[in-house]
């Protein structure tokens, strides 16, 4: 009779020959699963993780991306967090974060909303609500630049015909983030509407029917079901939101160009001319990696929030 | 955040596969429904006729366009404004550099997460879980940190004002698509794989005849969210080309603005021809590409 050899290969009982065999599918998992990470694993390093370091690197040195670097201590951080221009397009830029994230939020909830009752039309209108999703911002921000100017747009015409003096839009310094919170909204609108659908279409026609027999106005539907039922959409879409108003730039500068006007200025706006016109990547290190930080910080807080009044039903 | 991500993406998709589908019943008119309509065609009015201003001005002359009040289609109409914004001789290169930029990003990116999301579903390698949280790390970095160093790093390459500088980021990282299809392989039944296995099938036979193809759905999605974004994008190609036979289309149309900054004819013409190609291709593929967008959800 051949004794069989066995060993204890993770609490179960294996033949030598099976673990040796085991082995072999082990370490050949090993290699496959390396070969196959390979092409993103390099990305991850070259792309991702090695400019991550650099970055904190440059925050803390005195660079122009091409004489030797040296240190700088905290120079550049008192420069983001003392520098006049600086501070007043963090507040331009939070400003905005406040009109655009929930002016976003709420037309897109009411666009599904009312979209979701449309019936057989629904795809048709979809198609209009969601064209400038596709549509670069570019060419947006062109289409705008037209719509803004006072000597030629329609807009102020229209608006004018009905006896409203239309604002200077991008001209004047009060009116020139909400104008762009206006585009980027219009831009982003049919996005969050699909995804508030999507929502939509998963709260249970027979709780709204209950509520409705029950006597329950459409509002208290609305309130009392419809909402508590999209809060994961809702936190989801505010926490991209957020991250993706915090980084607006495109419109201003296409708009402005390089010589944007002290209050349409934002961080992502301030970190291009700073980085890449004055070649200053310390100060452009910092101020991205206090913009990475603040983005963290505030994901971190929704998350954390969360528990309060996000309702998951599975 | 990024499984209610997935769990939200994947019912937008479910959705939106669902409508249409189903046979609606034919509906009886109701009057009550009126208003509901007529708010609805103010509110999509209001995100159309921004394109229809776009292209009706393109076809103006100048005097028309700044004529008060506006007409809204033009009076006399010219082709001038075309012949101004392809006189500028490289909108054919631009489109031709955003569709060769946009196709190979999207292969190339197609074909490495689909690997690597294969890697993390399913061999087991040592540091599997620690590489996969990096990955998920990273989707929190905004771009604005890693260009800076990045100009560096393509700059020890001399691939500054060069495509590969936009290709290769683009191509060779994308946390979120890595992170896509890995939910969608861990879906997909071992049993599967274990029969081919048995029947001798190499682990990238397995992959090649059995994975890419059940992750059709997923990567179509992906994909077109990775093609639009490249067609689309402008930081980038902001930041790394400077040479104007190599821009692309977004790049094009803003240095349009700037060259013709009082011809807004010219200005329109260009970014009709920058937007317009994409819109009948949207309007032609509606369904997917809204489903791609909405399950490729969050904007990395």
């Amino acid at each position: 009779m051949a004794t069989i050899v066995k060993e204890k290969v993770s609490g179960v009982e294996v033949p030598v020959e099976h673990k040796k065999a085991l082995n072999r599918t082990h370490r050949q998992n090993a290699l496959f699963g390396y070969g196959f990470m390979a092409p993103q694993l390099i990305g991850l390093i070259l792309f991702m993780l090695g400019p991550l370091i650099m970055a904190v690197v440059y925050a803390f040195a005195n660079y122009d991306g091409f004489s030797p670097m040296s240190f700088a201590g905290l120079d550049n951080f008192v420069w983001v967090f003392t520098d006049p221009q600086i501070l007043t397009s963090m507040g331009n830029t939070l400003w905005f974060t406040v009109l655009q994230v929930p002016g976003l939020m709420i037309s897109a909830f009411l666009a599904a909303y009312f979209l979701q009752k449309a019936g057989p039309m629904k795809g048709v209108y979809r198609v209009f609500f969601f064209a400038p999703v596709v549509t670069s911002s570019v060419a947006v921000a062109a289409i705008w630049l037209l719509l803004f100017n006072p000597e030629l747009s329609p807009v102020n015409s229209a608006l004018a015909s009905i006896g409203i003096t239309a604002p200077d839009w991008l001209q004047n310094p009060a009116t020139v983030i909400p104008s762009i919170a206006l585009v980027s909204i219009w831009q982003g609108l049919g996005y969050q509407m699909v995804m508030f659908m999507a929502g939509l279409e998963n709260v249970p026609k027979s709780l709204l029917e209950a509520a409705d027999i029950d006597g329950a106005s459409e509002w208290q539907r609305m309130r009392k079901i419809t909402i508590p039922l999209l809060s994961p959409t809702i936190l989801f879409l505010s926490i991209t939101g957020i991250i993706g108003s915090f980084q607006v730039f495109d419109y201003i500068y296409v708009f402005f160009d390089t010589t944007a006007p002290a209050a349409a200025r934002t961080i992502v706006y301030e970190i291009v001319q700073v980085a890449f016109r004055e070649f200053n990547f310390g100060r452009g290190a910092a101020l991205a990696l206090v913009l990475f930080l603040i983005l963290l910080a505030v994901t971190g807080l929704q998350l954390l929030a969360q528990k309060r009044w996000v309702h998951y039903t599975e | 955040m990024t499984t209610i991500a997935r769990d939200l993406s994947v019912k937008a998709v479910e959705a939106a596969a669902h409508e249409g589908e189903v046979p609606t019943e034919r509906q009886p008119f109701k009057w009550t429904r009126i208003p509901l309509h007529l708010v609805l065609i103010v509110g999509a009015a209001l995100m159309f006729i921004p394109f229809v201003w776009m292209i009706s001005s393109s076809f103006k002359p100048l005097d028309e366009i700044f004529k008060q009040p506006p007409t809204l289609f033009p009076v006399a109409p010219t082709l001038v404004n075309y012949q101004t914004a392809f006189g500028t001789g490289t909108f054919l290169q631009s489109f031709f550099n955003s569709f060769y930029i946009a196709a190979v990003v999207t292969v190339v990116s197609l074909l490495t997460c689909a690997m690597a999301a294969y890697a993390f579903a399913r061999l087991s390698f040592p540091g599997n879980n620690l590489l996969f949280g990096l990955f998920l790390a990273t989707m929190m970095v905004p771009m604005q940190l890693t260009i800076i160093p990045l100009y560096t790093i393509m700059g020890w390459f001399q691939l500054i004002d060069t495509h590969a500088a936009i290709i290769l980021p683009a191509a060779l990282f994308n946390a979120f698509g890595v992170f896509l299809l890995r939910q969608y392989v861990r879906g997909i039944p071992l049993e599967l794989e274990e029969a081919a296995a048995i029947d001798g099938a190499s682990r990238i036979k397995i992959f090649t005849t059995m994975i890419l193809p059940l992750l059709r759905t997923p990567m179509v999605a992906l994909g077109i969210f990775v093609f639009l974004g490249q067609w689309n994008s402008f930081f980038y190609p902001l930041i790394f080309l400077n040479t104007d036979t190599l821009f692309t289309l977004p790049l094009w149309v803003n240095q349009f603005k700037g060259q013709y900054s009082a011809d807004w004819g010219g200005l329109m013409a260009a970014t009709t021809l920058a937007a317009v190609p994409f819109l009948i291709v949207f309007i032609i593929a509606q369904r997917q590409i809204v489903e791609g967008i909405a399950l490729s959800g969050s904007k990395t």
